[in-house]
C-alpha cells in the first residue's frame, strides 16, 4: 500500500523527528511512502481567524498536491479535521475532492481503520498520559467525547495500551482542551495559558512521565508551559512514542 | 477595537485562585450533568429528537404561534405580541399601569434582562424584586446575572453575607448558605405577601393546548403567581412546541442538561388565568425572526437555555460570565451577541479555543463551534479586525501559498530565533512567550530528513 504524507507546515519545520517518527512507523508496517516536496499548509490558520479568502487558494493547492493519492496521512487530527470537515465551503464540486476526504486519515485512525491493525507489537516502559486534542476527538471522533453517552472507544488510547510496559495514567478530566487553539493561543493568551497549566497539573497528578497525544500543537503549547515552569515532564507525539515501542 | 473578551478575561484570570474556583465549581455541575444524563436510556436519540423538533416548529413558527395563542385565548389567557424589547416593556409597564400595581414580584426570565425590563419598570415607579435565590443577590448587588442558570456564581457565600448584612441587616459574618438562604426567605416572603403582580419566563409554550410551562427550583415563580391576582408571563417567540409529546423530550433534557438534576424540582403548567385573576402572555420576537431568517446561523434559536454549553466551556470556566459583555454569555452568547450587534460584540466569536465541547454537551444540538466560526468569517468581512491582523494573516498565507517563500520564511526566522538574545527574543512583542518557552529550532527540517531518509534508504 501506497500513501501520502501530509505533514504539517509546523511540524515540517519546528518538529522533524515527528514526520521522521511518522514515516518509520508506517514502514514498519509494511506501508510505503512518498512525501510530495510541494505542500506547505493546509489553510487552517487563515480560516479559523476568519480569513476565508486567503485560506481558498490553500486549500485548493492541497487537493492539486495531494489529489492524486489514494491515501494521504497525517500526524496532526487537527489538521486531518481541516480537510475533512472545513474544506467544503472551498472546494465543494471540485473533481477529486470527495475522494481526497475519504482518503485523508490522522496517523493512528489510519493504522486502526485501513491497516486493520489493532494491536501493535512494541514495548514502552512510561507512565504516559493521552492528551486527546479536540479536533482528533471531536470533529474525527477518533475516541468518545466525555460528553457524548454513547460506547466507549478510543483509537489512539487502545493503539498505546496494546504496547508492552506501558501504562496509562487515568487523569481526571478525560478531555478537557489543553487551551492551543490556534490563534486563541495568542489572542486570548491569560485563558489559553492557565488552560494548559492546568492540563499539565492533571498529567502530573496522575503520575504521567510522558504525554503523548496527535497533534504536536497542543503538545508544544504544554511543553513551552511546563519548560517555563522547570517540570519534568516530557511531551511526545503519539508517533515518536510508537516509532520508538517498536521494534 | 475597544476592549473584548480577551482583555476582560486576563483580569478575571489574574485572581488565579478565584478563577479556580469559579472553574471548579462549574465543572462540578458539567460532571452532575454527565451523571444525569446518563441514567437516561437513549440520551444521544433524545438530543437528536429534540433538535428535529425544534427545526419542524421553527419551521412553520407562524403556524404554531396562532395555534397556541387560539388555544391560550379559548383558556382565558390575554396573548400580547411585542415585536422588539421597547415593546415588550411597554406592555409589561401598560398592564400593571392600568391595574394600579406598583409591586411586581419576578421569578427568572433571560428574556426580561435582554430587555432590560427592571430599569424600564424602576424608572416608572414600580418596585421590582427578583425573588430567584440569584438573581435576588445580583439584584442586591446591582450587577446583572453572570451565568443564565446560575445567575451569582461568580459570588463566594462569604460575599453574600457581607451583600445580605449591608442590604438585608442580617449579622456580620455569616457565610452558611443554609441561614442565608434562610434569611432571603424570610426578606423574600414578605415581598411576595406586597405584591400586586406576577411576572414569570417561560420555558416552553405548547401550541396544542396553549398552556405555558414554568420550571424553577424554588417555587418562587409558583409563590408569585399565586399570591398576586395578576400574572404577566414573557416568552421568546421560539419558546414554542406543537404537543405535549414533544413537552415531554425537552422536560428530560432540561434540567439535566442544566444543573444534574433529574428534574426542576417544580414545574409549572399554566393553563389559563386562575379564579378570580388574570393571565397575560406577552410573545416578543427582538431580533428572533431575523435569526430565524438566516441560514448559518438559525439553529442557535433551538437554545432551551440551560446552560449547559457554559458550564463545560473551558474558556467560560476561566473567564468569568462577565468577560462576555452581553447578557447570554458563553458559547451561545458569543453566536447571539454578533447577530444583534457585530462591531459591538466582534471580539466574542474569537473567546473560544473551537475544542467543541460545547457542541457535544447541547440538548438541542446547536454545532456552536461551527456557528463561532461562522461569525469569526463574518468579523473578518466586516473588515472589524485589526489592521495589524489582517496584514499578518495575508502575508502568511501569501507565504505559505509559495513553496519558496515558505522556506525562505522558515529559514529566515529560525535563523533569527536562534541568533537573537534571549531579552529580545522574549521581549514585549512576544505574546507566545510570556508564559511560555518557543518551540525548539532545529537547522534540518523534516523536507531535509527525509530526503536524507530516502537516499539512504536507495543506498
Amino acid at each position: 500500500m501506497k500513501v501520502a504524507l501530509f505533514i504539517p507546515c509546523y511540524v515540517d519545520q519546528l518538529y522533524p523527528h515527528v514526520g521522521m517518527a511518522t514515516v518509520r512507523v508506517l514502514e514498519k508496517l509494511g506501508v510505503e511512502v512518498v512525501y510530495p516536496e510541494e505542500q506547505t499548509c493546509c489553510g487552517q490558520p487563515m480560516a479559523n481567524a476568519g480569513f476565508a479568502d486567503d485560506a481558498a487558494p490553500l486549500a485548493r493547492k492541497f487537493l492539486e498536491v495531494f489529489g492524486r493519492f489514494e491515501y494521504v496521512v497525517c500526524p496532526s487530527g487537527s489538521c486531518t479535521s481541516m480537510v475533512r470537515n472545513h474544506y467544503d465551503p472551498y472546494l465543494a464540486g471540485a473533481p477529486g475532492f470527495e475522494a481526497l476526504k475519504r482518503g485523508t486519515f490522522e496517523l493512528c485512525e489510519f493504522i486502526t481503520d485501513v491497516l486493520e491493525v489493532g494491536r501493535l507489537a512494541g514495548r514502552y516502559r512510561h507512565r504516559v498520559g493521552l492528551h486527546q486534542s479536540c479536533h482528533g476527538l471531536r470533529e474525527l471522533r477518533l475516541g468518545s467525547a466525555s460528553e457524548l453517552l454513547e460506547a466507549r472507544y478510543n483509537k489512539v488510547g487502545s493503539l498505546l495500551s496494546s504496547l508492552e510496559g506501558i501504562e496509562l495514567v487515568p487523569l481526571t478530566r478525560t478531555d478537557e482542551c489543553c487551551g492551543f487553539g490556534g490563534t486563541f493561543a495568542v489572542a486570548e493568551e491569560a485563558v489559553s495559558c492557565m488552560m494548559g497549566r492546568d492540563r499539565i497539573a492533571d498529567h502530573v497528578k496522575a503520575g504521567a512521565e510522558v504525554v503523548t497525544g496527535t497533534d504536536v500543537s497542543c503538545l508544544m503549547h504544554m511543553d513551552g508551559l511546563a519548560r517555563r515552569a522547570g517540570q519534568r515532564v516530557q511531551f511526545r507525539h503519539v508517533a515518536e512514542v510508537l516509532a520508538e515501542a517498536m521494534p | 477595537m475597544t476592549l473584548g473578551h480577551a482583555e476582560r478575561a486576563a483580569k478575571f484570570a489574574a485572581d488565579d485562585a478565584r478563577a479556580h474556583w469559579h472553574d471548579q465549581a462549574l465543572w462540578f455541575v458539567r460532571a452532575k450533568r454527565d451523571r444525569a444524563a446518563s441514567a437516561v436510556p437513549d440520551w444521544e436519540r433524545l438530543r437528536g429528537l429534540a433538535s428535529a423538533i425544534k427545526a419542524h416548529t421553527q419551521s412553520r413558527l407562524a403556524d404554531y404561534l396562532e395555534e397556541f395563542e387560539r388555544n391560550a385565548v379559548a383558556a382565558g389567557a390575554q396573548v400580547h405580541w411585542a415585536r422588539d424589547a421597547d415593546e415588550h416593556n411597554a406592555i409589561v409597564h401598560r398592564i400593571l399601569e392600568e391595574r394600579g400595581a406598583t409591586r411586581l414580584v419576578k421569578s427568572k426570565s433571560m428574556l426580561t434582562e435582554e430587555c432590560h425590563l427592571n430599569p424600564y419598570l424602576e424608572a416608572r415607579g414600580i418596585e421590582v424584586v427578583d425573588t430567584d435565590l440569584g438573581e435576588r443577590i445580583v439584584q442586591l448587588a446591582k450587577e446583572p446575572p453572570s451565568h443564565i442558570v446560575l445567575p451569582a456564581i461568580h459570588r463566594k457565600k462569604e460575599e453574600i453575607g457581607e451583600l445580605f448584612h449591608d442590604k438585608l441587616g442580617t449579622a456580620q459574618g455569616l457565610s452558611d448558605p443554609k441561614v442565608l438562604t434562610e434569611a432571603a426567605r424570610v426578606h423574600l416572603r414578605e415581598r411576595f405577601m406586597a405584591a400586586q403582580a406576577g411576572l414569570t419566563g417561560v420555558n416552553f409554550a405548547v401550541a396544542e393546548t396553549g398552556h405555558v410551562v414554568v420550571c424553577t427550583n424554588e417555587g418562587n415563580a409558583d409563590m408569585g403567581t399565586s399570591l398576586p391576582p395578576i400574572h404577566i408571563a414573557c416568552m421568546g417567540v421560539e419558546k414554542v412546541v406543537p404537543r405535549l409529546a414533544d413537552l415531554a423530550v425537552f422536560l428530560r433534557l432540561l434540567a439535566r442538561s442544566a444543573t444534574g438534576q433529574p428534574t426542576t424540582t417544580y414545574t409549572t403548567h399554566f393553563l389559563g388565568p386562575m379564579r378570580d385573576g388574570e393571565l397575560h402572555i406577552v410573545i416578543v420576537d427582538n431580533g428572533r425572526s431575523r435569526l430565524l431568517a438566516d441560514e448559518k446561523f438559525r439553529r442557535a434559536l433551538h437554545c432551551i437555555r440551560c446552560g449547559a454549553c457554559m458550564n463545560t466551556c473551558p474558556v467560560f470556566r476561566r473567564s468569568g460570565g462577565y468577560s462576555y459583555a452581553y447578557t447570554i454569555p458563553g458559547p451561545i452568547g458569543a453566536v447571539l451577541a454578533p447577530g444583534r450587534d457585530l462591531r459591538a460584540h466582534a471580539s466574542l466569536p474569537f473567546a473560544s479555543s473551537l475544542c467543541g465541547s460545547c457542541d457535544d454537551v447541547c440538548p438541542v444540538r446547536i454545532p456552536l463551534h461551527e456557528q463561532l466560526l461562522a461569525r469569526r468569517r463574518d468579523v473578518a468581512r466586516a473588515g472589524l479586525l485589526s489592521p495589524g491582523k489582517r496584514l499578518g494573516m495575508k502575508l502568511t498565507a501569501l507565504v505559505l501559498r509559495s513553496g519558496f517563500l515558505y522556506l525562505l520564511a522558515a529559514r529566515v526566522g529560525k535563523l533569527l530565533a536562534r541568533a537573537l538574545p534571549r531579552g529580545i527574543l522574549y521581549g514585549r512583542w512576544n505574546v507566545w512567550g510570556r508564559q511560555r518557552e518557543l518551540p525548539p529550532t532545529p537547522r534540518e527540517s523534516f523536507r531535509d530528513l527525509y530526503r536524507q531518509h530516502r537516499s539512504e534508504r536507495r543506498g
